[in-house]
């Protein structure tokens, strides 16, 4: 993988020698302004729904296994 | 029962509404088409029963093949993972339900490449997708499974995403009709996210009308989704005859890129059709075009491999059997779940976002963009569309290009300009071409690119083209 890496990284840099000074960067197509809805609470997933497809799941939680190692 | 399925979706649905034929007759002609995959095309399939009620609507008791990026309540989505196999979403993407109001039934989820990244559909976790007219060959991808289903008869329609090309290529190796619309056009709600500013749901249908219908049934603004806006005025049936008045804009850079002879020879033929109709050929210039695939293959990656830190092994889907602490649960899950393309991808992604690299890829590759958006801006003060083969190949063989990840990405040397823009661009299938080595003609796609939300304008002209082509070829002549 090590390889294929290199010979895209080397594909790719040939932007890298693009005289881009004063571009603006695009990060999204669409112009868009930000507008605010009003605050009010909407219907959401009930908490054993969003649950059922986690591996496991543990008294209304999400389990995961513990940071530390032995702990 | 074939005759059923001989009907366009335009023609069925009109059948059903008149009371010709029944909704459950039809859906049921195609769920046997279906049952009968060889191709690998679907990933799982309705099952019989489970008291369905038919929506009144366009689109009423119509089939539909979706892509497995899509989330459907209750059913399994994995977007072609491991790491989310036994997947069932506890909701419905908006592009789907949208579908079932408009009446239609979804009729299986289709195989696809892994979180949709490939051009080939050979890096699904569940197995290539065979190309219908040759299942030595790839179908195209990422949109593979949906492609191979339609093209086969498999499925009267399916749904794709496009994010490079993902809807344009398939349809093109495959021979059927491929719309990626503007960026914006359809909600993103439920779509399984791979590069959010690239990511477009759009139709695959055996032709433009029925791309129209479909399309006229997912576009709209979504409450779900921020960057939807939905298009203006709506969708309605293309009717148009002749290509009078129209400029179609072929890029200047085209004569000296690699591109197949049988591929360039249909090409060549199409652009006579055009003017046989009216429409007025032009040269325009694209000149940062050339650098596409560069800037997708860091803006994709980058947005890749953010999107795909979610896959964590706590929330949903696989967790690895042999996790131990926190930290190694999630790299033994995402060391066994991902495959190498997506694992190529966020290491890429990662590398091109880190800091020292960050303004010589992701920052650079964004203005590209911008040079790439303004070049077509540039174009269509002059022409109406800009054309160009979808595909610069016919579907090549199955293991081709596997061993080299950049030639497969130049595969979509074509399409991701667009996507890159976010407008919007349609695939017809144009005519048949023999792949280099010699052997059985395979379909070539024409791609037709429009100013951004002027998908109707972009319909009209291809149905009139679709209409002046008349292929009519299908495969299945050589392996049944």
């Amino acid at each position: 993988m090590v390889g294929e890496l290199s010979g895209i990284l080397d594909h790719v840099d040939r932007i890298g020698k693009l005289d881009l000074e004063g571009v603006e960067p695009t990060s999204h197509v669409v112009e868009l302004e930000n507008v605010l809805r009003p605050d009010e609470p909407r219907p959401s997933l009930a908490r054993d729904v969003a649950l059922a497809p986690a591996p496991d799941p543990y008294e209304g939680a999400f389990r995961a296994p513990s940071p530390q190692a032995d702990a | 029962m074939s005759d059923l399925l001989e009907l366009s979706v335009a023609e069925a649905a009109a059948k059903i509404a008149a009371g010709e034929i029944s909704s459950d007759e039809y859906f049921q002609a195609w769920r046997a088409a279906a049952l009968g995959d060889e191709l690998n095309a679907y990933l799982w399939q309705v099952e019989e029963g489970n008291g369905y009620e038919v929506q009144e609507g366009p689109l009423k008791g119509i089939p539909i093949a979706v892509k497995d990026i899509f989330c459907t309540e209750g059913s399994p989505t994995t977007a072609g993972s491991r790491i989310l196999e036994g997947y069932r979403p506890p909701y419905t993407a908006t592009a789907v339900r949208q579908l079932d109001d408009a009446g239609a039934r979804v009729l299986g989820k289709t195989n696809m490449d892994e979180f949709a990244m490939g051009s080939s559909n050979e890096n699904s976790a569940y197995g290539p997708v065979l190309n219908p007219w040759d299942r030595e060959r790839v179908p195209g991808g990422s949109s593979g499974g949906s492609a191979a289903a339609v093209a086969g008869g498999l499925a009267p329609c399916a749904i794709g995403t496009d994010t490079g090309g993902s809807i344009r290529q398939p349809a093109s190796l495959c021979g059927i009709v491929g719309l990626k619309p503007t960026y914006g056009a359809i909600s993103r709600y439920g779509m399984i996210a791979f590069a959010s500013s690239l990511d477009q749901c759009g139709p695959l249908t055996r032709d433009v009308t029925d791309a129209a219908l479909l399309l006229a049934a997912l576009q709209g603004r979504d409450p779900c989704d921020s960057t939807s806006v939905g298009i203006e005025g709506g969708i309605v049936a293309p009717s148009r005859e002749d290509l009078a008045g129209l400029r179609f804009g072929v890029p200047a850079e085209l004569a000296r890129d690699e591109i197949d002879a049988g591929v360039r020879e249909v090409f060549e033929a199409t652009l006579k059709r055009i003017e046989g109709l009216g429409g007025e050929i032009a040269e325009v210039a694209l000149p940062s075009a050339e650098h596409g695939i560069s800037a997708y293959y860091v803006i994709a990656p980058a947005e890749a491999s953010s999107n795909l830190a979610r896959y964590d092994g706590v929330r949903y889907g696989m967790r690895s059997e042999s996790a131990g602490d926190l930290l190694e649960m999630y790299e033994t899950t995402r060391a066994e779940g991902f495959g190498p393309e997506v694992k190529r991808r966020i290491m890429l992604g990662t590398y091109a976002l880190s800091s020292g690299y960050y303004e010589a890829y992701y920052g650079q590759a964004q203005k590209v963009r911008t040079r790439i958006a303004e070049d077509f801006d540039s174009a269509f003060a002059g022409v109406d569309f800009v054309i160009t083969p979808t595909s610069p190949s016919v579907a090549f063989g199955l293991g081709e290009k596997t061993d080299d990840p950049l030639a497969m990405y130049l595969n979509d040397f074509f399409t991701v300009p667009m996507s890159l823009a976010g407008i919007p661009a349609i695939s017809i299938p144009a005519g048949l071409a023999e792949p280099p080595g010699g052997g059985q003609e395979l379909p070539v796609g024409f791609q037709i690119a429009a100013p951004a939300f002027g998908e109707q304008k972009l319909l009209e002209a291809a149905y009139a083209l679709e209409r002046e082509i008349g292929f009519d070829a299908r495969p299945g002549g050589v392996d049944g």
